[in-house]
């Protein structure tokens, strides 16, 4: 699927610009991509950096445990196919709580040790096990209560109520959860019968 | 709303402070223990590399070549069956692709239309509804090695078009 995007976005954007007459553009967009693409990761190296060194702490210091075990009786039902002691749960409702307070930069890192900890257990190792496309999912629908980056953008703007779409935000992002959940136990299950 | 913003400006200095000292108080070697992380981190951000550098090559190319202006056309009966301002569409396009090209064009919607404009206000909620959901199957699964993502990109896919749905519904009623 992916290498099928890949090729898609590039193939449509040249074909594009070919028949317009300046192709010239797709040189300028490709370099001036790889070269954000090494900015994006040096800024992302940094970031990476001081919220891994936090967590290592948090983590040394029991806090992830704490903040896991609140979060952990709903995670049992959503990753059924997990045992109830599997190391994978630590950060990921540590990752789940910093998506929740809006804290995308520190909710990555979580997500990404999640996906090491998954990873262990994952029978096909280049294959995508069902815990961690749930565990996507739970990710790229973003249910936060607190849209920082958005909100700071409004008030820069010149918003008088910048927090008013707070609430429509939190409830669309609610819907397309239930409804990303619901599409991958369909789907989980069509595929394996 | 103030009190919001200083819930927002206070939560990483208060992480910054809680944690440390608390792992201090727990007699955590937190000098040593800090530096192990922070040097995961920079692993992390190089294994990562590469992908990143990959995906915003394609999404540049599709974006400056026009890709998404025709896409946008193509998609304008259906903006327009659903509600969507013509000037938003783009956004629900680009959205899940790249996370910093959304929010460029979530800057420049609430510029020139106003944060309390329709327009505006549902751009925020779009932008704030949903992640970049491309990039986040590219940097989880291939900080693995996973290449084989089975019905991950559709489920996400499927999430997305929910969340934009519910966001569109959700703007005509709260802010008709």
């Amino acid at each position: 699927m992916i290498h099928f995007i890949w090729v898609f976005l590039i193939v449509i954007g040249i074909v594009i610009a070919a028949v317009n007459g300046n192709v010239e553009v797709v040189t300028q967009a490709a370099m001036q991509a790889a070269t954000q693409g090494v900015s994006l990761t040096l800024e992302l190296a940094a970031i990476l950096a001081l919220w891994m060194g936090l967590l290592h702490l948090a983590e040394r210091s029991g806090l992830i445990q704490a903040l896991a075990n609140r979060i952990r009786p709903l995670l049992h039902f959503l990753f059924p196919g997990l045992p109830k002691k599997s190391s994978a749960f630590g950060p990921m409702g540590m990752n789940i709580a910093a998506n929740l307070l809006g804290l995308g930069n520190a909710a990555t890192p979580c997500g990404l040790k999640t996906m090491a900890e998954l990873q262990k257990i994952n029978a096909k190792k280049d294959t995508a096990s069902s815990a961690m496309i749930t565990f996507l999912v739970l990710n790229t629908s973003s249910l936060t209560l607190l849209p920082a980056t958005i909100i700071a953008l409004r008030i820069s703007t010149g918003s008088l109520n910048a927090g008013e779409i707070i609430m429509p935000a939190f409830l669309a992002s609610l819907f397309g959860l239930t409804v990303g959940l619901l599409a991958d136990a369909f789907l989980r299950k069509r595929r394996q019968a | 709303m103030v009190f919001l913003s200083k819930i927002s400006v206070w939560i990483i200095p208060a992480l910054l402070l809680l944690i440390p000292l608390w792992a201090y108080i727990k007699k955590v070697p937190v000098y040593d223990v800090f530096a192990e992380g922070a040097m995961e981190g920079v692993k992390t951000a190089v294994r990562i590399f590469p992908y990143i550098v990959t995906m915003l090559i394609a999404i540049a190319i599709f974006r400056d070549g026009g890709g998404l202006v025709y896409f946008s056309k193509l998609l304008s009966p259906v903006t327009e069956l659903l509600g969507v301002p013509v000037q938003v569409a783009p956004l629900a396009l680009v959205r899940p692709l790249s996370g910093s090209a959304s929010l460029g064009m979530t800057a420049e919607l609430l510029q020139t239309y106003g944060p309390d404009s329709f327009i505006g206000r549902m751009a925020s909620v779009m932008q704030g509804s949903t992640d970049t959901t491309f990039y986040i199957l590219t940097v989880y699964f291939g900080s693995q090695g996973i290449k084989k993502f089975r019905h991950a990109a559709l489920v996400g896919i499927i999430a997305d078009c929910a969340a934009f749905l519910a966001a569109v519904i959700l703007c005509h009623f709260f802010f008709a």
